[in-house]
């Protein structure tokens, strides 16, 4: 009796072994090992450093032999006490774009082919900032500014209490404790859930694989910021995370020619950004949405 | 005033066996050095570390200004200039305004203040200063005018001078021609 019950327990023991195999065979035969390694890969906040290292060669590896480049991948974290805040006078942007193009060198955004930007300059009729909905941004006169229109530059305005964050169904969005709001885009399976949420059109889809010339490709790129992506990936503005993590000015901050654009801590009170709330006409944009953008728009006064 | 002279000659009796009028020489000799010393660091770092700017951005080879004005005789006339310089055009309250106020009559390399002190022409944000108080605070904060470079750290940083977005004889900013529009979804150039 005693024998017979243990050969059932085995034979059942047997199934569930075969059956899991049998389940588990396709993920194993028709993807590559590479592939299947991709798959089973770890979310970025629970990988260890030996983890992270190892993926790092990995992608390295891979965009050296898709872009013919040597990439310098970071993980760099946040450096604490840190808080980014940003701040764009408007009475003084003239609608150039420089600052959208100068993004796209340095965050390697796909060119043509499904063109992506991560900045958006609205142009407004002077007097009539809060229709939104009025707004243009393919305006293409010969000089700017013009006369009667003034100009929003919008990006992701990096919410402390991000909708996007919120609607993510498989946190492949979150904030880092600097206050930037990061993507993995290994993680992201492309449900575009954030992209109906941003109440700012911050983020952009790859609806198709990327254009990004070789020769125009910035290999020194973050992880979490602007290595180059793949089809099917939510993308948005980091605040040039590989930048701003080692001191630096964001490239937006960098290429604008009337230095409307501002970047700072928030948590340092001899910060630029500081002195900008403290002392001038500062607004954020949908304030009324709660999202406590960390993007602060003002005015000459 | 007595009192704080009192305090900082104050010696114990019996330290040294000099007099008391040679201490006190040797302690101002001590104190001037040392006050010297904190002038000269801090006029360094204003000049360089505090404001890192790049060159001025002058017309190549029209600096120094010296190697042609040091032979010239000095016309402090406001008239038309037809000679050389003709491609400058005083737009900045010109009705009231000269070149000689800005630049030094002597020493043609440098800019003068208006209590008559010279400046270097990467100083000019002070020039500027003297009348644009305001913007020159929000300038000296990094709010009005542009930084690049690294903001915190020991990276290299440059703050523009007033000169390099606004000329000076003409400070009002010029139109640009903006950069193309971004591809409208039905633009060819975004299909594949």
């Amino acid at each position: 009796m005693r024998n017979k019950n243990l050969t059932r327990r085995e034979f059942i023991r047997n199934l569930s072994v075969t059956a899991l195999a049998g389940a588990s065979l396709p993920l194993l035969s028709s993807c590559s090992k590479e592939e299947a390694e991709d798959f089973l890969q770890k979310h970025f906040l629970e990988m260890t450093e030996d983890e992270k290292k190892r993926m790092i060669a990995k992608l390295e590896q891979r965009y050296l032999e898709r872009y013919g480049k040597n990439f310098q991948i970071s993980t760099q974290e946040a450096q604490p006490e840190t808080l980014w805040g940003y701040g764009l006078e408007l009475s003084r942007c003239v609608g150039c774009r420089r600052c959208v193009y100068a993004c796209a060198q340095e965050n390697n955004l796909s060119r043509y082919a499904r063109q992506l930007h991560w900045i958006r300059v609205l142009r407004l009729k002077r007097g009539n900032l809060i229709n939104l909905e009025d707004s243009e941004h393919y305006y293409a006169p010969e000089t700017v500014p013009e006369k009667g229109f003034i100009y929003l530059p919008v990006q992701c305005q990096q919410c402390q209490d991000a909708p996007c964050v919120k609607v993510c169904p498989i946190h492949a969005t979150w904030q880092e404790p600097d206050g930037i709001v990061v993507v993995d885009y290994n993680w992201c399976i492309g449900c575009r859930y954030c992209i109906a949420a941003c109440p700012y059109k911050g983020r952009v889809f790859n609806w198709a694989e990327p254009n990004l010339p070789k020769d125009e490709v910035n290999p020194n790129v973050h992880y979490l910021g602007n290595r180059p992506r793949m089809k099917c990936a939510v993308e948005k503005c980091t605040f040039c995370i590989q930048r701003v993590r080692q001191g630096r000015y964001p490239a937006c901050v960098e290429a604008c020619p009337t230095g409307s654009r501002k970047f700072g801590n928030l948590l340092d009170p001899k910060s630029e950004i500081r002195y900008i709330i403290e002392r001038k006409r500062v607004f954020r944009l949908r304030e009324e949405l709660n999202t406590e953008s960390k993007f602060y728009y003002f005015f000459e006064s | 005033m007595g009192a704080k002279r009192a305090l900082f000659f104050y010696k114990p009796s019996g330290l040294l066996k000099t007099g008391r009028f040679t201490m006190r020489k040797i302690y101002m000799i001590i104190a001037s050095f040392f006050f010297l010393g904190v002038y000269l660091t801090t006029s360094a770092r204003t000049a360089s570390q505090e404001f890192p700017v790049p060159p001025p951005p002058f017309t190549e080879g029209i600096f120094p200004c010296s190697s042609c004005h040091a032979s010239m005789e000095v016309n402090r006339k406001k008239r038309e200039l037809k000679e050389e310089h003709t491609n400058i055009k005083i737009h900045h309250a010109e009705s009231m305004r000269w070149c000689l106020d800005c630049h030094d009559v002597k020493d043609r390399d440098k800019l003068r203040l208006y209590n008559g002190e010279l400046i270097g022409f990467t100083e000019s944000h002070r020039l500027c200063g003297e009348c644009h108080g305001n913007l020159y605070r929000d300038w000296k904060a990094g709010i009005h005018g542009k930084r690049t470079g690294y903001f915190t750290g020991t990276g290299k940083r440059t703050y523009l001078l007033c000169a390099h977005c606004h000329d000076p004889h003409e400070p009002k900013f010029k139109m640009i021609v903006p950069e193309p529009p971004p591809f409208r979804p039905t633009d060819r150039r975004n299909e594949k």
